[in-house]
């Protein structure tokens, strides 16, 4: 079922390497042609990915547009990341794992408060780190309203045929990584998730890191 | 009942709706298929979260004992009934495009009343009409439309699903601003557009009991059941 295809580009030759510690976000413009690697360094690590439309930043990742425009709920090599106005932004190009969900979205202090226990609303969830991303990059001129549903890179959720869902343990692991082409000006926003109460992080959030390629190095 | 109205086929609405009020959609001829929204007046950028809902409770599709809720924590309303068995809100809308595309486009001009009108769209104005944008819209829900995955994952729509008469009943939670369309839903397959009335019936819904099967379906809708009473005894509910 796994859909893996590797990459062929050597981490020497890129234009930004970048760790994200567990419980920060990342945010940075990729220019047109270009290659993103999000790598999972220490396995089983979430990766809560956004992205925008650098053009026209109100035009954003779309997960029901890009889901239902392939006609499969898992993201992997190939998969087109559409935007909410129909436009590819990038497309998935190598992907050493073979599924990325796109249903779960983010964590967010309030939904943990739902999911597992009222007293919860003050751990840190991937949502604040996107709300202090934008608010320390206002010059975007984004906000809440701008935050849509995201990709969950490294993270596997099977549906049932049944209509469940369900929360699987990672397929990921140390060194596993995926990688995107821009297919426009894009701006990547990553939380590099701090969830605690599930085995999303395998209950120990760990580092991810970016790299970027300009067009044609490889 | 408080009032009743049929919204044709291809065709959109808004409305605001209290907590405590009971919102039945009903698909009169079968195969219908309701787009809908929900965003805090008070607020709208609360705003309806399709993951939150589905991770909350564990599910793909929507039926009766499911709550809806924001991406706030809290919920705009609980699905008391159901004769229909499985919602789906994850395949978004069809836009301008897809309608010319899969049916050919029908303009105002030529048909009048009978234009191919698009669910995209449909959102696009009514949000309009309170202030929201594109920026607002979010994943929305697909009442009478069942859209089951496969193991590797693929996507199938069921042409089958819908009968004539089947309903959905809403209870409100909190006050909720509600956008609607009555247009195809993006992985129809049919021939020609389908133009499906639905009728809407808003009645006042009897309390939450203490054993209500949607609060008490999963421990997670207890607690999103305590977070919607805390904002309303704060004053969330004061207009």
């Amino acid at each position: 079922m796994t859909k893996v295809r590797h990459s062929n580009f050597e981490p020497a030759a890129a234009l930004l390497r970048h760790v994200i510690p567990a419980g920060d976000y990342w945010i940075d413009t990729v220019k047109a042609g270009g290659t993103l690697r999000i790598v999972d360094v220490e396995g089983n690590q979430a990766a809560d990915t956004l992205i925008f439309n650098a053009g026209d930043v109100w035009d954003r990742y779309s997960a029901v547009d890009t889901i239902r425009e392939q006609g499969n709920v898992y993201l992997s090599h190939g998969s087109k990341l559409r935007s909410t106005a129909g436009n590819v932004l990038a497309e998935i190009v190598a992907d050493t794992v073979g599924r990325h969900d796109t249903l779960g979205g983010a964590c967010a202090s309030e939904s943990n408060t739902v999911r597992y226990a009222l007293e919860k609303r003050t751990m840190h969830a991937c949502r604040d780190s996107y709300l202090l991303a934008l608010a320390e990059h206002d010059h975007l001129g984004l906000s809440k309203r701008d935050l849509g549903h995201n990709i969950n890179f490294f993270m596997n959720v099977p549906v049932t045929s049944e209509g469940g869902l369900t929360f699987a343990d990672g397929l990921s692991g140390p060194g596993q990584y995926v990688e995107m082409r821009a297919a426009m000006d894009i701006i990547v926003l990553i939380s590099n998730c701090p969830q605690l109460n599930n085995p999303c992080n395998a209950y120990n959030p760990t580092p991810l890191e970016v790299l970027i390629w300009e067009a044609d190095v490889s | 009942m408080i009032y009743e109205t049929l919204i044709e086929g291809g065709k959109h609405w808004s409305l605001t709706l209290r907590a405590g009020m009971r919102l039945r959609i009903v698909d009169r001829d079968g195969g219908a298929n309701v787009g809908m929204l929900f965003y805090n007046p008070q607020n709208p950028l609360e705003r309806y979260n399709a993951p939150d809902t589905l991770k909350c409770q564990h599910t793909f599709k929507l039926t009766k004992g499911h709550c809806l809720y924001s991406d706030m924590g809290r919920i705009f309303c609980s699905i008391v009934e159901d004769t229909a068995g499985w919602h789906d809100t994850v395949c978004g809308n069809a836009d301008r495009q897809r309608v010319a595309g899969r049916w050919g486009a029908k303009s105002y001009q030529e048909h009048r009343n009978e234009w191919t009108q698009n669910g995209h769209d449909a959102f696009l104005v009514e949000g309009g009409k309170y202030g929201l944008s594109r920026r607002d819209l979010a994943a929305n829900v697909n009442w009478f439309s069942k859209v089951s995955v496969a193991d590797d994952g693929s996507m199938q729509f069921d042409g089958n699903h819908g009968r004539p008469g089947r309903y959905v009943d809403l209870r409100f939670e909190m006050n909720s601003l509600v956008l609607l369309h009555t247009c195809p839903h993006p992985l129809n397959p049919a021939a020609h557009y389908p133009r499906r009335p639905v009728l809407l019936q808003l009645s006042r819904a009897d309390p939450v009991a203490d054993d209500d099967l949607c609060r008490n379906s999963r421990p997670e809708n207890v607690r999103g059941f305590l977070n919607t009473e805390l904002y309303q005894r704060c004053g969330g509910a004061q207009e």
